[in-house]
């Protein structure tokens, strides 16, 4: 589904992220985990191609990221606020991605039903816009989003952090459901190993740019990932 | 500890993005800002002898009956630019330093804004000329430090009602009413409020009510603030009640419907993009001076269209300019979602051509002016919908400067905003159908000329295509460029 062949991004004389070959299929629920400045969330940025890569390209199920936009329609992703419309209430911003997504209002609201749960009744009909909602409750919007007009490709960076204990929860369920049906692949980055190890098929780690590690989860995965980071 | 609130705030002005402009642009800017000075320096000493030659009356009378203008004119100025103090308290309000001592301080930091000192450029050589021309030192004294304690009065009094829109508005729309009565003559408030400013003059003691009102202010607002310096009150950002708005009758138009529909909310939600419409609004009464024969160095013919542009293409001056700042916060999300440039930029343009279509219409009493007036905003419209609004589109590519929506700072122009590429598409905005005009005007007829121009306008349109796919790519050549550039909040 991804491939990815001798990426890499340089700022001035910094080597940010040095990717040689990375092969992700379709369907794989995949982790990537490093600490801060790995190069995590400029690796997600490329493949959103809103920055440009020094050498190599990605290519995202037969397109080439940097050379057209036909990767649009099957991707989706929240890096970041900069995904939010802040003037919007979560309603209309749901409406606003559903429609450039190809789903009318009827199909958007069959599909946050399915999260009413996630939401927790802080959502929906809160006569609040996004601007004004708290971090954690903004992330949800603007995780749900990004599984609006069935993706194939979700990027989900940090998806975790600000998240409270049953939210977490939640998600790791709704992911963990996505990466069952073998028709999604799921990018997830975070920095808690407990939570990748317990959704991600496969783990990579990142450190200073580079891959230096690329495990198949397992049972000892975890402790692998606490001796790595905590040597 | 004063020191340490200063060299804090020497840090945030010398540190913040936008001091980072080149020098060039600096030295643009010094000289800026000496000319303004210069200018009211001019008017301060100026004033006095324009005003008796005039034959208006005693000068100072004169400057007493339109000072509740000028106060109301100034309170308005403040509240729509003038930032709040609150803004930088946040990060202190944990450390151990006293809350009075807080709030003493922010308070005391408006004190010092441009908008006070400002004034000063203008009445201070206004009394020094006073007492040149023999009026009696204590009586201008006294004049001098009540209206000097009334404009900051206006400082507290802006401290105080900010963020209270609906007070504001109405204060606002009474006056001018009141404004419009006078010059018509029905209703003259300044009979009642001249006096008290005379009065600051015959019976200086008088100053005194003014700097009472002004203690009492100061203490009203430290109070305020000292009582409500918690985050969910006086500190908190005003969150007003949102409701879901469907728009369901721009369905019709598909996608383009969709960028419609977001750039209404848009417009509608956000403070900045408030100002700008309304901005745009009071370009309608700019041609008032062309047409009036106000301003005599308007007078020449070519001017009309110089004005019929403006009258009509306000919002495409406040607005379109901006394309595609207005979008900055969430510039990602446009970029990664599954959007074509083309229905984007073509929403930005619908807009632009309804408000100039709308403009003009509204522009219709200039019909009073004769209707060579109005054919000259006529011809200014067809040009703004077939030349400026692809130029401001274009141009937009090169700005880069990330809006903050939420606040009206920057909202009268942006240094960022003057870089070589933007300047020399202002030629053809404003300048090219000068020429036209003048070509047709002086070679053969004055019609001619008109014609010329709205011919230019019509020639362009029929471009659209084209000059859209060029716009498209300079869009997508500058992308990483225009993301980079929005991450870098101020």
């Amino acid at each position: 589904m991804i491939t990815v062949q001798n990426l890499t991004k340089k700022y001035g004389e910094s080597i940010v992220l040095n990717i040689e070959n990375l092969e992700i299929p379709k369907g794989q629920s995949f982790g990537l985990v490093g600490n801060n400045g790995a190069g995590k969330t400029t690796f997600f940025s490329l493949m959103l191609d809103l920055i440009q890569s020094t050498t190599g390209h990605i290519i995202n199920n037969g397109v080439q990221i940097d050379a057209r936009e036909a990767w649009k329609p099957f991707t989706s992703a929240f890096i970041d606020e900069t995904f939010l419309i802040g003037y919007l209430t979560p309603e209309e911003y749901f409406y606003f991605i559903g429609e450039l997504r190809g789903r009318n209002k009827a199909d958007v609201d069959i599909h946050l039903e399915g999260f009413k749960d996630f939401f927790h009744d802080e959502i929906l009909g809160q006569k609040k816009y996004l601007r004004d909602l708290s971090k954690g409750n903004q992330k949800k919007v603007g995780i749900v989003a990004s599984f609006i007009g069935d993706p194939e490709v979700i990027i989900l960076d940090e998806p975790f952090a600000n998240l409270d204990p049953t939210t977490q929860i939640k998600l790791k369920g709704i992911i963990k459901d996505l990466a069952a049906s073998k028709e999604v692949t799921v990018l997830v980055s975070s920095h808690d190993l407990i939570h990748v190890t317990e959704v991600c098929e496969r783990i990579v780690v990142l450190n200073k740019g580079e891959v230096v590690r690329d495990i198949q989860t397992s049972m000892e995965t975890l402790n692998e990932l606490e001796v790595f980071f905590g040597g | 500890m004063l020191k340490l609130f200063l060299t804090l705030e020497w840090k945030s002005f010398f540190r913040s993005a936008s001091f980072k402009a080149n020098l060039a642009i600096k030295i643009f800017m010094v000289f800026g800002a000496l000319y303004f000075m210069a200018v009211f320096l001019g008017l301060g000493i100026g004033a006095f002898y324009i005003i008796e030659r005039q034959g208006w009356g005693d000068p100072l009378l004169v400057v007493n009956r339109f000072m509740i203008y000028y106060l109301v004119g100034d309170l308005y100025i403040r509240y729509m630019l003038q930032k709040m103090p609150i803004t930088n308290i946040k990060p202190l309000l944990y450390l151990p330093i006293k809350k009075s001592r807080v709030v003493a301080y922010s308070l005391g930091k408006t004190v010092f804004s441009f908008f006070n000192w400002s004034h000063a450029f203008f009445f201070i050589p206004f009394s020094v000329v006073l007492l040149v021309e023999g009026y009696s030192p204590l009586g201008t004294m006294g004049w001098h430090l009540g209206i000097m304690a009334l404009f900051f009065c206006n400082n507290f009094i802006n401290v105080l009602v900010n963020n209270k829109d609906n007070v504001f508005y109405m204060l606002l729309g009474l006056f001018s009413f009141l404004g419009i009565c006078q010059y018509y003559e029905m209703f003259n408030i300044t009979v009642y409020t001249a006096p008290f400013f005379n009065a600051l003059y015959q019976l200086p003691w008088m100053a005194l009510l003014a700097w009472g009102l002004l203690i009492a202010l100061v203490s009203n607002a430290f109070l305020y603030f000292k009582r409500h310096m918690y985050l969910d009150a006086g500190l908190a950002g005003k969150k007003s009640l949102a409701k879901t708005e469907d728009y369901v009758w721009l369905n019709r138009f598909g996608n383009l419907g969709t960028f419609l529909k977001n750039d209404i909310k848009l417009i509608k939600r956000n403070k900045r993009s408030k100002t700008a419409v309304i901005m745009s609004f009071f370009f309608i009464f700019y041609g008032l001076f062309f047409f009036t024969g106000a301003v005599e160095a308007y007078d020449g013919p070519i001017w009309k269209i110089f004005a019929g542009i403006f009258i009509s293409g306000g919002f495409l001056f406040s607005f379109g300019q901006f394309v595609p700042s207005w979008d900055s916060s969430y510039y990602p999300l446009m970029m990664s979602q599954n959007i074509r440039y083309r229905e984007y930029l073509t929403s930005k343009w619908y807009l632009i051509i309804i408000a100039t279509l709308v403009s003009t219409i509204l522009a219709s009493f200039y019909i009073y002016f004769g209707w060579d007036a109005y054919l000259a905003v006529i011809v200014g419209a067809v040009y703004n919908i077939g030349v400026n609004s692809y130029l401001v589109l274009w141009g937009g590519a090169y700005i880069k400067t990330p809006i903050d929506l939420t606040s009206n700072k920057k909202a009268f122009g942006d240094k960022q905003a003057f870089n070589a590429k933007t300047l020399l598409l202002t030629l053809p905005k404003l300048l090219l159908p000068l020429g036209i005009y003048a070509l047709g005007h002086y070679l053969i007829s004055p019609t001619v000329g008109y014609i010329f121009v709205g011919m230019a306008g019509i020639i362009g349109f029929g471009f659209r295509n084209r000059v859209f796919a060029l716009i498209e790519g300079i869009y997508k050549k500058e992308k990483y460029k225009t993301i980079a550039a929005y991450k870098q909040k101020t």
